[in-house]
C-alpha cells in the first residue's frame, strides 16, 4: 500500500513511523511529552507508544487517568505555559468529550487574549471505520474540527507522510488535532530513518492522470489510488491529489489539478453531509477552476447513518473501490 | 508589635495590608463604574461583577508570589487586578478598544495577562480547572516552582471538569490550589438545590485532598488559609481545596432582576462587607488611620476615573486587525 517513493529503502510501518516521530523529538526536546489513557506499559489502545515509557520514563509518558476533559485541558495549560504536549485520544470519537478544552478553549486562546499566549499541541488520536468497533469508535468527525478557526487539522495517508507531518506538528506553535487512520497503522512504506518535516499546507499528488481530479484522504487515498489502477486499464487516467491537511488546505494544488483534467470527484469516508468534501467542491465551484469543469462536481462520502456493527453494513456505510469507479467512469462520460 | 498579633503569613508587611485595602477599593470601584456604563449602554455585550467578593480575589492573591499563575473565571475583574493587573487595560478592554488586555477581541469574559502569571478569564464554567492542572504540571515538569491559583465558582464544582482535574492534580501532586469562590448562587440556582452538601470543599475528600471552608469576607482567614495551600503546593506536597464563603452584591450578569432571592438575605451579606472589615481590624491593629484610609480610597477612585479616561481616549481597533492572531 505504500506510495511515495523515496531514496531509503527501509521499510516500517505507519505505526512505527508515529513511534519514531515522537520518541526522536522527545529525544531533543525536553518540552515534548505525550500524555493519554493506557499509553505506559501497556503502548496505547493501538500500540503506537509501546516501548516509550521504557525509554522516557512515567514523567513524559504520563498514563491519566480516563478524563478527557481534564487531560485535554492539561494538555491546553501546559501549552500555554511552555510546554509542547503530545496528547493521544485512545479514538478520535472521544473528542466529543474533550470538545470544550479543543473548541473553546486550545483554538480561541491566542485571539481572545489578544495576540498574546500561544497553545503548542497535538491533539492524535486513530480515526475511521472498518474495525467492527461499531458506531462510537468509528467515526471521522474532521470537519467538526476544521470548522473551529484557530485548529489545524492533518489526515496523514501514509507512513512517509505520517512521520513527516507530525513532526511539522509538533514544531507548529498551534493546536493540531492528527487523526490516524486506524487501518494504516499496519500499512508499509519507505520511511527515513532521520527527522524530516512535512509542511502543513501541502497537498501530495499521489498519482498524476489527465481525465479526472480524484482528491481523497485518509484511508480513502488507496482506495482511490486502487481505483486510478483498476481504471487505468480501461483508458481512463486519474489524477489523486491527497489534501495531506484539511487545514490548512492546499487549494492551489487542487485548483491546478481541476484546471488540466476539468472534472473534480471528492471522496472521503466522513459523512457526506457537512463533510469536508463540500467545501472542496464549493472552494473549486469559487475559483477560477470553475470554467474549466467539464462535469458536475462529485462527492462521495459515508452514508448519513451511525457506522453499524455487522461487516457487510458497516462496508456498505462508506464509498468503496467500485463506487470510486463508477463515480469516475460517470463523470468523463459526461459531455 | 500590633502587625504581630494579626499573625499574619511572613510575606505580608505592613504597607502590603495598605496596598491591599486600596486594591480592594479598585476592584469595587472598577466594578461599580462598568455596573454604571453598562445601565447607560456605554459598554455592550456583557458582563459579571464582583463586588462583595473583592477579599477573596485580594486576599488569596496576596500571598503569592509574582512568578505564581492564576486561572480566573467570568467574574474575573477583581483577579486580574489583584494580579497585578493594569486597570487602564482592563477598562479599555470593555470598551472594545485597541489599547485592551485583548486588543478589544475578547472584551470582560476573555481578559487575560499571561506575562503577569494571569491566564484568564473564561467564559465556560469550570473551563479553566484543568488548564490550571496543565500549567501546575509545566511548573513541575520544568522544576519552575511557582504555584497556580485556580478560581471557579459554586457552579463550576458540578462541572465534570472540576472532577476530572481534580483528581488529575491529586493523583500527579501538582501545585496548584483550588479555590472556590461559593457566591451561594450559579446564575439563578443557590447551592442548596443543586448539591446535597453543606460545603463544597468536603468534595475534596473524594480526591484525598485538604478541603477547608474559609470566611470569604475576612481577609485574615483567607491570607492565612491560602498561605498554608500553597506552601504546601510549592514544597511538592500536592493541591488542595479552599472553599470561600462569599456572595456578589450584584446580579449574575447585566440583564438580572435577581428574583430568586430575598433583599433581607442581600442587607445580611452587605453587612458582612470585607472592606470594611478589614479596614476596621487594619485601625485597631493601629495600621491604618482614618485618614489614610480615606486617601487610599481617594486613590483607588482616581485610578480608575484615569482609567475611563484613557479607555474612552483609545482608538477602536481596525477592522484590519479582524483576522489577525487566529494562528500564532
Amino acid at each position: 500500500m505504500t506510495t511515495t517513493s523515496t531514496k531509503t529503502n527501509r521499510e516500517i510501518t505507519y505505526l512505527e513511523a508515529v513511534r519514531e516521530a515522537m520518541s526522536q523529538e522527545m529525544r531533543q526536546n525536553d518540552d515534548v511529552f505525550i500524555l493519554g489513557e493506557d499509553i505506559g506499559v501497556y503502548g496505547g489502545a493501538f500500540g503506537v507508544t509501546r516501548g516509550m515509557i521504557e525509554e522516557f520514563g512515567p514523567e513524559r509518558v504520563r498514563n491519566t487517568p480516563i478524563s478527557e476533559a481534564a487531560i485535554s485541558g492539561a494538555a491546553v495549560g501546559a501549552a500555554l505555559t511552555g510546554m509542547r504536549p503530545i496528547l493521544e485520544l485512545q479514538f478520535s470519537d472521544f473528542i466529543t468529550i474533550a470538545m470544550d478544552q479543543m473548541v473553546n478553549q486550545a483554538a480561541k486562546t491566542r485571539y481572545m487574549f489578544g495576540g498574546k499566549g500561544k497553545v503548542p499541541m497535538v491533539l492524535r488520536t486513530p480515526s475511521g471505520s472498518g474495525t467492527g468497533a461499531a458506531a462510537q469508535h468509528s467515526q471521522s468527525l474532521e470537519a467538526w474540527m476544521a470548522h473551529i478557526p484557530g485548529l489545524k487539522v492533518v489526515q496523514p495517508s501514509t507512513a512517509y507522510d505520517v512521520k513527516g507531518l507530525l513532526k511539522a506538528a509538533m514544531d507548529d506553535d498551534n493546536p493540531v488535532i492528527f487523526y490516524e487512520h486506524k487501518l494504516l497503522y499496519k500499512t508499509s512504506g519507505h520511511v527515513p530513518e532521520e527527522q524530516y518535516s512535512i509542511p502543513l499546507g501541502k497537498a501530495d499528488v499521489k498519482r498524476e492522470g489527465t481525465d479526472v481530479t480524484l482528491v481523497a484522504t485518509a484511508m480513502m487515498v488507496h482506495k482511490a489510488l486502487e481505483a486510478a489502477a483498476e481504471l487505468e486499464k480501461e483508458g481512463i487516467s486519474v489524477e489523486v491529489i491527497d489534501p495531506r491537511t484539511i487545514v490548512p488546505l492546499d487549494e492551489e494544488t487542487i485548483i491546478e489539478s481541476v484546471k488540466k483534467t476539468g472534472r473534480l470527484i471528492v471522496a472521503h469516508e466522513a459523512v457526506k453531509r457537512g463533510g469536508i468534501g463540500g467545501e472542496i467542491a464549493s472552494m473549486i465551484a469559487e475559483s477560477e477552476a470553475f470554467d474549466y469543469l467539464d462535469a458536475p462536481i462529485k462527492r462521495l462520502g459515508g452514508l448519513a447513518v451511525p457506522i453499524p456493527y455487522n461487516p457487510a453494513l458497516e462496508k456498505a456505510a462508506t464509498p468503496q473501490i467500485p463506487d470510486i469507479i463508477a463515480a469516475v467512469k460517470e463523470t468523463v462520460k459526461y459531455k | 508589635m500590633m502587625l504581630k498579633s494579626l499573625n499574619l503569613p511572613t510575606s505580608i508587611t505592613q504597607e502590603k495590608l495598605k496596598d491591599l485595602y486600596k486594591e480592594m477599593w479598585l476592584i469595587r470601584y472598577f466594578d461599580e463604574k462598568v455596573d454604571q456604563f453598562f445601565a447607560k449602554g456605554l459598554i455592550h455585550g456583557t458582563t459579571h461583577l464582583c463586588v462583595g467578593q473583592e477579599a477573596s480575589a485580594a486576599g488569596s492573591i496576596a500571598v503569592l508570589e509574582s512568578r505564581d499563575k492564576i486561572v480566573s473565571t467570568h467574574r474575573g475583574h477583581g483577579h486580574c487586578i489583584s494580579k497585578e493587573g493594569d486597570v487602564n487595560k482592563m477598562m479599555a478592554e470593555l470598551f472594545g478598544r485597541e489599547t485592551g488586555y485583548c486588543k478589544g477581541k475578547g472584551g470582560s469574559m476573555h481578559i487575560a495577562d499571561v506575562e503577569k502569571g494571569n491566564l484568564g478569564a473564561n467564559g465556560i464554567v469550570g473551563g479553566g480547572i484543568p488548564l490550571a492542572v496543565g500549567a501546575a504540571l509545566t511548573s513541575k515538569m520544568k522544576k519552575e516552582n511557582y504555584v497556580v491559583l485556580c478560581f471557579f465558582g459554586d457552579g463550576a464544582s458540578n462541572e465534570g471538569s472540576f472532577h476530572e482535574a481534580v483528581n488529575l492534580a491529586a493523583i500527579w501532586d501538582l501545585p496548584v490550589v483550588f479555590i472556590c469562590e461559593n457566591n451561594q448562587y450559579g446564575m439563578s440556582g443557590p447551592v442548596k438545590d443543586m448539591m446535597r452538601i453543606e460545603n463544597i470543599a468536603d468534595r475534596a475528600g473524594s480526591y484525598g485532598i485538604p478541603g477547608k471552608v474559609v470566611d470569604g469576607c475576612d481577609m485574615f482567614d483567607i491570607m492565612n488559609t491560602v498561605d498554608e495551600a500553597v506552601q504546601r503546593a510549592r514544597s511538592g506536597q500536592g493541591p488542595s481545596l479552599i472553599e470561600m464563603k462569599t456572595y456578589r452584591w450584584k446580579g449574575h450578569s447585566k440583564s438580572d432582576a435577581k428574583k430568586y432571592r430575598t433583599r433581607e438575605e442581600e442587607n445580611e451579606w452587605r453587612a458582612k462587607d470585607g472592606i470594611k472589615r478589614f479596614k476596621e481590624t487594619l485601625m485597631e491593629a493601629g495600621i491604618l488611620t482614618e485618614e489614610e484610609a480615606k486617601a487610599l480610597q481617594e486613590q483607588a477612585k482616581q485610578a480608575i476615573e484615569a482609567a475611563v479616561k484613557f479607555a474612552e481616549a483609545s482608538p477602536e481597533p481596525s477592522i484590519d486587525t479582524l483576522e489577525e492572531d487566529v494562528y500564532a
